[in-house]
């Protein structure tokens, strides 16, 4: 899992039917100092994550699990809304 | 997911059986500035998706998760069209008004 922040949403009203009640949103990945890394990715969402919130998000065929038992082609899922980090930065 | 333009499709005579029938399209991933990045794929059509359209494309092994794709040797599946995309509120890609872009373009080309 890696952390993201969500910065938009994505609208298709075609989409693969399996993903029918799926968001689709925008999310930055970034480190867990929430500095940007990288391109933004389109996620799906499984627990109502909104615009700006400091997220996880999990990546390949483990994104559709996380969609339960009709298992869409998604390739990337947000899995939590991160609260908190507590990091040892000495260890 | 990750964005891209349909950019034009692969005919193939002959190839492996267990992809016979499906349609494969050429695809140009871009970013959200909509300026292409990264190399041109090749990818199964599961939404019906049209040359010129922007469609959002999954790759590896959650490819298979369609019934066109399922137990198929397929590693990316376009598994939707994008009409919408809001950043921060603010509108960064509309389809339609990209259409009306394009057609107003086609009535000026045909006077």
């Amino acid at each position: 899992m890696k952390p993201g922040r969500v910065i938009g949403r994505v609208v298709c009203t075609q989409k693969y039917p399996t993903f029918k009640g799926e968001r689709f949103l925008l999310v930055q990945p970034t480190d867990w100092q929430q500095n940007d890394v990288g391109e933004p990715i389109v996620a799906t969402d499984s627990v109502g994550s909104g615009a700006g919130e400091f997220i996880f998000y999990v990546e390949s065929r483990e994104a559709a699990v996380a969609l339960g038992e009709k298992a869409p082609p998604s390739d990337a899922s947000i899995c939590g809304i991160i609260d908190g980090v507590d990091m040892d930065e000495t260890l | 997911m990750k964005f891209a333009r349909v950019v034009g499709n692969v005919v193939a005579t002959r190839k492996e059986e267990k992809v016979r029938g499906r349609k494969f399209m050429v695809i140009q991933p871009v970013n959200l500035e909509m300026e292409p990045s990264g190399d041109v794929m090749v990818a199964v059509d599961a939404v019906g998706a049209g040359v010129g359209e922007l469609i959002l494309f999954a790759t590896g092994s959650t490819a298979r998760q369609t019934h066109l794709t399922e137990n198929r040797p397929t590693d990316c599946v376009i598994m939707a069209i994008v009409d919408l995309v809001d950043i921060d509120g603010e509108s960064a890609y509309d389809k339609s008004s990209e259409e009306k872009a394009a057609s107003a373009k086609a009535r000026q080309g045909s006077k």
